[in-house]
């Protein structure tokens, strides 16, 4: 008899075919997954959870008998019926038909199961690109990694290399003529032949010491000398992390609602998701402006009131003093999202394009605008409705080649369609032009 | 480690074990079975594993390694969750049969469990693995381990030559004619560990010959096929056909050789579990008396506590449960209960016959030696022939069981039988018939190829009683059947009795 310990097999041996089951149902999931996270507040978007699919869009089909025909079943529990008993066709195929069920319990026909947070959000996200990944930088070696560099003469008994201590004690045992034990034997065959014949007294003499000298050397010579020892030795090597920011700028004055800025953090939150997939570390820094401009923290930056007219400017002005003191843009991943209701002071258009075009967009790898509306502003129905003072200004910019992204958003639905048009992976200038 | 604990006999105490333990137990056991019982087992390997491995296992049929494919990913999703949401419980063990035969034991149970799952599993199932008629015939115990690693090996090196997607596809139809993949007449030991080697020789001869049944060269206009042209060629093509797989891996035209060395790989799978299926009764009502059996000589030694037997009493009686059928919980009848009910029944029988069974059974009622007679039963037999020999009146009683007939031309159900005088019977006949594969599968066997035409396969399916095949599932089949085939394939559903062809599914190759 055997006894196996098996629990620290690598464990996920399941997995392949977990990936090929998604893969296959893989419209059908990603259906699944749009409609729950419809369903589910955006910030637990991506804690994955049950989804549920369609059965017969993964069913394995096989040779089985259907409904009809003559068929005897036998059942327990008898309590009442007597030979010749007519009993009422039960509805619902319950009751005479338990006996021949379909064999992966038929009745059921909503398939549901589990997505891990990762699963959730590759799918969530899928066909979605970062535009310029580009910049990695060694970061100072707070996460290093460990690599075999060759063979040192010290270090723990664990990383031993035997290889290449038999190898050295080897050559060392050539080099030095250590006699082999063999020899050692051949010899002593040899004294005991010898042994007890008077006329071969001188032989039996020299090969007594030379066995005598073998013996002493081998003995100096010892078999494993320390300096034979050798350990596998590791240096820490300084890991390219890639890092990004995402400022996310915000109108709070007075025109923008509750239900505006709600919209706007939706948006940010898949901004924050996706970003987060895609690099290690990544730092949200929220600015908002009215007429003035103050780096906030979330919780300030969403729900906290302000007053006051409307200066874009300020929070670039703002931001590229962050990006000049924090955030230098050879070592970070820069992204902004704007929001705004699309109202600026008259005047500070300008100064905002030249802001952006001339500072802010260089220093970013992208730069999206939102411009959130209320449900239902549709404008007067057959007019177009104007464009804001922002987008008039932005539009120009976009037009001129800036890689600037914009959307207009109106309604929770149409956050994600957005999103994905932003991050499609066709390449951003499409999106951002249409 | 504890030495044995006051008293000394005692295996264990508490819920915890460790290695020891398990051995400790497995040699107890082994005293049991083997000693008194005259068991007859493959060397034993005990496996201890994580719920999450226990998943793993079950999502691929138990057994412990299986080639990919998505459908043991889907059924893995759908075990975690059901788990998870705690509808279902785990089963406590798996047990392969191979040999050494495999158990795996989870890490989550009692001492008490553990102690129960080696008696059902390392002792009750490997016995009947050893023995049985069906699984000595049909299986071949040393080989499947390494046929299983073969099997996944090739699959994955075809995955990497022809893609995933092409394998998938080529499996979705092989899984899809599984159950109609294996040779239920011929009897032949299979030989596992020859198969890798014959793979390849298999490959070379097909490379020397060439096929003329399958020449594309243009025919002589001839005469309508004689009667012994017929002939010759179904006895070519091996036909009628009950084994579809095995018809497709060596007569279809347009299958690349890997293709129908995947097919054979499934159709072997296939008909080494075809013996399983067959017995569940059996086999789960052998491993469950056996259990009960040895765990309670266990207690009566003294070497298991009280409270370590209420427990083993409490899993065994929710193992062999039997609602009523009118029960919500009914789902058929559960073969531990049938199983390890008729077992008993046979002991008592042996023991303390009355009038009526000395009647039924003049070969081994009052017997007194009940060990000899299950064993015989046990090596002989399968679920149909078993229940038809052995369930007793007495036990029709207890389970009160009647024969409903369902015939969908009448309006209402008829009672056919009940378990009194007239009926004990019939309602034998009845219940074997259920677990009469001939009687619950399909009929279905390739019978002829039209060669001189379109080389349309066509198929006919032996409808007994009129009972028909499901048709959206046969038609996705059939569908798989043809992209296999390469050319149109028809299914024919005859009347078993008469012959009148009652339905016809044709399907057309994939374009």
């Amino acid at each position: 008899m055997q006894i196996l310990d098996r629990r620290l097999n690598p464990s996920g041996r399941s997995l392949p075919n977990r990936q090929r089951f998604l893969r296959r149902a893989k419209a059908l999931v990603q259906e699944a997954v749009r409609d729950a996270s419809a369903k589910r507040e955006i910030r637990a978007a991506d804690t994955g959870g049950e989804v549920s699919i369609p059965l017969h869009g993964i069913r394995e089909p096989n040779f089985q008998l259907g409904a009809g025909g003559r068929r005897d079943h036998v059942l327990p529990g008898n309590k009442q019926y007597r030979e010749g008993d007519e009993i009422a066709r039960p509805q619902g195929g319950e009751g005479g038909s338990g006996s021949e069920g379909a064999p992966e319990g038929g009745g059921e026909d909503a398939f549901r199961f589990a997505l891990s947070r990762e699963e959730f959000l590759s799918i969530y996200l899928d066909d979605l690109e970062l535009p310029d990944l580009a910049k990695r930088r060694l970061v100072d070696a707070s996460d290093p990694a460990w690599q075999r560099a060759g063979y040192a003469v010290s270090g723990t008994p664990a990383n031993l290399s035997i290889a290449r201590t038999m190898r050295n004690s080897l050559s060392r045992r050539i080099a030095l003529k250590r006699p082999k034990p063999e020899a050692a034997a051949v010899l002593e065959a040899e004294i005991a032949a010898l042994d007890g014949k008077p006329d071969q007294a001188e032989q039996l003499l020299r090969l007594r010491a030379e066995l005598e000298r073998q013996l002493l050397r081998a003995r100096r010579i010892p078999y494993i000398d320390p300096i034979d020892v050798r350990y596998r030795r590791f240096e820490p090597q300084p890991r390219p992390v890639a890092r990004a920011v995402m400022f996310c700028l915000m109108d709070v004055s007075g025109s923008m609602t509750e239900e505006m800025k709600d919209l706007a953090k939706r948006f940010y939150t898949l901004l924050y998701l996706f970003l987060q997939r895609r690099y290690k570390h990544v730092e949200i820094v929220f600015i908002r402006h009215t007429h003035e401009a103050s780096e906030v923290d979330e919780e300030a930056f969403f729900h906290s009131r302000e007053t006051g007219g409307t200066l874009v400017s300020t929070a670039l002005v703002e931001m590229q003093r962050i990006v000049a003191d924090r955030f230098p843009p050879a070592d970070w991943n820069i992204y902004a999202a704007q929001a705004s209701d699309g109202d600026n002071a008259a005047g500070d258009s300008q100064r905002t394009g030249q802001l952006l075009v001339e500072h802010i967009l260089p220093a970013c790898q992208y730069y999206a605008y939102i411009e959130v509306g209320r449900d239902g502003d549709q404008g007067i129905p057959g007019f177009p409705r104007g464009a804001t003072d922002l987008w008039r200004t932005y539009e120009a910019l976009a037009a001129a080649g800036a890689p600037l992204a914009m959307k207009k958003v109106r309604h929770r639905q149409d956050i994600f369609p957005v999103f994905r048009e932003l991050f499609a992976k066709r390449g951003l200038l499409d999106g951002a032009s249409a | 480690m504890n030495a044995p604990v006051d008293g000394g006999r005692l295996l264990w105490q508490g819920a915890d074990w460790d290695f020891a333990t398990l051995e400790r137990i497995h040699d107890a056991c082994a005293q049991v079975a083997t000693g008194e019982m005259g068991l007859e087992v493959y060397p034993n390997r005990i496996e201890v594993i994580s719920a999450e491995q226990m998943l793993d296992a079950y999502a691929s049929t138990g057994l412990p390694l299986f080639y990919r494919h998505w459908s043991f990913g889907k059924h893995f999703a759908q075990h975690e969750a059901m788990y998870r949401r705690g509808l279902r419980g785990l089963a406590y063990e798996i047990v392969i049969n191979a040999e050494p035969c495999v158990s795996y034991v989870m890490e989550e149970n009692t001492a008490t469990m553990q102690a129960l799952v080696i008696a059902h599993a390392a002792f009750g199932h490997n016995h009947f693995f050893r023995t049985n008629r069906l699984f000595r015939e049909w299986t071949d115990a040393r080989g499947i381990l390494d046929y299983l690693e073969f099997a996944r090996g090739y699959i994955q090196s075809c995955e990497e030559r022809f893609g995933e997607p092409e394998v998938e596809r080529l499996l979705d139809s092989a899984h899809a004619l599984m159950n109609q993949g294996v040779h239920r007449h011929r009897r032949r030991a299979p030989d596992l560990l020859s198969e890798q080697r014959r793979e390849q020789e298999r490959r070379q001869h097909d490379e020397r010959m060439y096929n003329v049944l399958w020449s594309t060269l243009p025919e002589r206009a001839s005469a309508p096929p004689s009667q012994g042209e017929t002939a010759r060629r179904r006895a070519l093509l091996q036909l009628p056909q009950e084994n579809l797989l095995y018809f497709l891996e060596k007569s279809a035209p347009r299958l690349a050789p890997w293709q129908r060395e995947v097919l054979r790989i499934v159709r072997n799978i296939a008909q080494y579990f075809l013996p399983q299926r067959q017995t569940k009764v059996m086999n789960e009502g052998c491993a469950t008396y056996t259990h009960h059996r040895i765990l309670h000589r266990l207690h009566e030694q003294g070497r298991i506590s009280d409270g370590a037997l209420l427990e083993v009493l409490h899993s065994h009686a929710a193992v062999i449960f039997q609602p009523g059928f009118d029960d919500p919980r009914y789902s058929g009848i559960n073969p531990y209960a049938l199983g390890f009910a008729m077992m008993s029944d046979i002991e008592r029988i042996c023991r303390s016959p009355t009038e009526e069974d000395r009647q039924w059974f003049p070969d081994f009622a009052g017997c007194g030696e009940p060990m000899p007679v299950l064993r015989h039963a046990w090596a002989e037999f399968r679920d149909e022939s078993f229940i038809l020999q052995y369930l007793s009146p007495h036990l029709i009683r207890e389970m009160r069981l009647f024969h409903l007939l369902d015939d969908a031309a009448a309006p209402v159900l008829r009672v056919a039988a009940m378990h009194d005088e007239r009926g004990y019977r019939r309602v034998r006949q009845a219940l074997a018939r259920q677990y009469d594969p001939a009687w619950t599968d399909p009929d279905i066997q390739v019978v002829d190829v039209d060669l001189a035409g379109d080389r349309r396969l066509i198929l006919e399916h032996a409808a007994i009683d009129g009972r028909l095949l499901d048709e959206k599932d046969a038609k996705q089949v059939m569908r798989h059947l043809a992209s296999l085939w390469g050319y149109d394939v028809l299914l024919r559903e005859v009347a078993a009795a008469g012959g009148a062809t009652l339905r016809e599914h044709a399907v057309g190759p994939p374009r």
